[in-house]
């Protein structure tokens, strides 16, 4: 009975770790289907976002370090502690800069390129965020703290404590996660309903199909790429937090990027609920895979690879993923 | 609208009894290079208020890029391009949408992912004035401007006789009835002047037939401009008012069907020169 208990436990913290995965690959789906560029920065994104919130909640001086060295100054701190809320929208603002400026000094001089330029770019404009990211906030490591609170939630342990009988058997739930899957449900029921009903999701979804078509009819690509890259970037701010607070800010943040690859490849590059999907099955997976085969048969750290093996057989089985377009080429 | 001040005195009235109003678009000295390829070279032609206008030409005289430039995916590096008696400047394709022009292409470019409504809704954005954030917010105008454009949409669809077809991803239709949703997408945005790029290629004969009077209804009823591009002599001569016939990038002629079609020039285009 407790074996039991404790599997749906696994799938449980499966599907909430799923959802992290999702919120990652989900900014990399938005910017694929616009523009048909992987952009291989949606990690460092993440990642900044992250270090501009932190920063600016605790008052940081950016560029302290170079303004010191050049000027011969002290400063690293206003000495101001600000407001979680306050902090978040000026890190949305940032990314809806960062956003503007990725199109005006990059994309906007890369039209009509092929895909493999544009890659190209966007792995220069990852280690340039890198190392900006590093010369503005610091390199060290640093601790978020949004007031998400963090931990086992005992409410959901005692109330389901009664489930096992005799042996007390309470589900060990991660409060974060919890509320990392609510946000992430908000995050993407808002963004389906934007797409879906509104003028400019419709102008969106055009672009995604055809550019040439997409100007014909009156579309701005300029004007749409801003607005989705803005969107990538807020969505690399939310996953920014949820991971910055749960491990912390610091480089390997960028790599949660990894993570979400094998979540595109099962999930389909072009499918928003493909994103969702792919994510859950991907948690659920590796959690159920490390419980039932992985622990007890392979000497357990199955989680690392698990993903990407799942992945794998995804391309040779159902190349275009789940839910992506299929591709079929009419001769 | 700024019609040039001859307009009236240039109005003709067609055999079939349609009014050809004032010059709405003209096109002077216009000279397009790919490098060193020339693509168009100092051509001149104009459009008239309420006209089918047809541009012929063996493959590769230049038709495409004629109408790329008229809708501006492509500049020319000389000439000027009048339209609604003012030239116009650099602008990007998607201003020019907005100053109603509207087009299809020669290999259909629908937005495959979105229902045939859906596609057709996307020919409407020149006309939907409420930004983004009321949008989203504030649903009351933004609902009203949706409802709107969304019966002017229907009205698109009955006209074309698609309804049936009202919810279907355009990529599962057949080539006839995409071609079709392309018309209704352009339609939508019910522009001053339609380019139609190759709207019959492909298409069998009853599936012309039916374009082909489509194109007359659009011109009839809505008093539509249409520029249109077509391969097939047939139907062209039997559309068309006035007829530009292109070859090797220039204009060998101009005029009306019957004119172009004594036309030493273009026979000689279209059936090749005798070696004697």
């Amino acid at each position: 009975m407790v074996e039991f208990l404790y599997g749906i436990e696994v799938v449980i913290n499966g599907l909430m770790a799923g959802v992290m995965y999702s919120l990652v690959a989900l900014g990399f789906v938005l910017i694929f289907k616009a523009s048909g560029i992987f952009n291989y920065a949606q990690g460092v994104m993440a990642l900044f976002a992250a270090m501009t919130l932190v920063g600016v909640q605790e008052g940081q001086v950016p560029f302290a370090h170079l303004i010191n060295s050049v000027f011969g100054t002290q400063y690293h701190h206003f000495g101001w502690h600000i407001n979680a809320f306050v902090a978040i929208a000026v890190a949305a603002l940032v990314m809806l800069l960062f956003a503007y400026l990725v199109e005006r000094y990059i994309l906007k001089h890369l039209v009509n390129q092929e895909p493999i330029i544009l890659f190209m770019a966007t792995i220069g404009l990852a280690y340039f965020m890198e190392g900006f990211g590093d010369l503005m906030w610091g390199s060290n490591i640093k601790t978020l703290d949004v007031g998400i609170p963090q931990g086992g939630n005992f409410w959901i342990e005692e109330k389901t404590a009664f489930l096992g009988g005799e042996d007390f058997y309470g589900f060990y739930l991660d409060t974060l996660d919890i509320y990392a899957t609510v946000i992430a449900i908000i995050l993407v029921s808002t963004l389906v309903l934007f797409s879906q009903y509104t003028k400019t999701g419709r102008a969106l979804r055009a672009v995604a199909d055809d550019h040439q078509a997409a100007l014909s009819v009156g579309i701005s690509l300029r004007r749409i790429w801003v607005i989705v890259w803005s969107i990538a970037g807020i969505v690399a701010l939310v996953a920014g937090i949820m991971w910055g607070s749960k491990s912390g800010v610091q480089f390997s943040l960028s790599l949660i990027a990894l993570k979400a690859l094998p979540v595109l490849m099962l999930g389909g590059f072009t499918s928003i609920p493909g994103a969702i999907i792919g994510g859950l099955i991907i948690g659920i997976g590796e959690k159920l895979f490390e419980f039932l085969i992985g622990a007890p048969f392979l000497g357990g750290a199955t989680e690392n690879w698990f993903a990407y093996m799942l992945a794998l057989l995804f391309l040779v089985f159902r190349p275009q993923g789940l839910f992506g377009e299929k591709i079929i080429e009419r001769v | 609208m700024t019609v040039s001040q001859d307009a009236a005195v240039q109005e003709t009235i067609t055999p079939d009894g349609r009014t050809i109003g004032g010059v709405l678009m003209e096109m002077r000295n216009i000279t397009l290079r790919f490098g060193g390829v020339v693509a168009i070279e100092d051509i001149s032609f104009d459009i008239r208020q309420g006209e089918i206008r047809a541009i012929i030409g063996p493959n590769g005289a230049g038709k495409s890029s004629m109408l790329n430039v008229i809708n501006g995916f492509y500049h020319p590096q000389d000439g000027e391009v009048w339209y609604k008696g003012a030239i116009r400047g650099p602008m990007r394709p998607h201003q020019i949408a907005a100053q109603g022009i509207a087009r299809t292409f020669q290999n259909i470019a629908l937005f495959h992912g979105m229902s045939t409504l859906d596609n057709i809704m996307t020919g409407r954005l020149t006309h939907m004035k409420t930004g983004m954030l009321s949008q989203s917010v504030w649903f009351g105008r933004a609902q009203r401007e949706e409802t709107e454009n969304r019966a002017f949409a229907e009205r698109i669809i009955d006209f074309l006789e698609i309804q049936s077809i009202r919810k279907t991803p355009v990529g599962r239709l057949p080539y006839g009835l995409q071609k079709r949703v392309e018309l209704g997408r352009a339609l939508a945005a019910e522009p001053s002047l339609l380019l139609l790029d190759e709207p019959m290629a492909g298409m069998n004969v009853e599936e012309k037939e039916d374009m082909s009077r489509f194109i007359l209804d659009v011109n009839d009823e809505f008093g539509t401009t249409i520029a249109l591009i077509e391969h097939d002599m047939g139907v062209v001569m039997d559309l068309a008012d006035r007829v530009v016939v292109m070859d090797y990038g220039r204009k060998i002629g101009d005029g009306s069907p019957e004119e172009v079609r004594n036309n030493k020039a273009v026979i000689d285009a279209y059936l090749g020169v005798s070696s004697d």
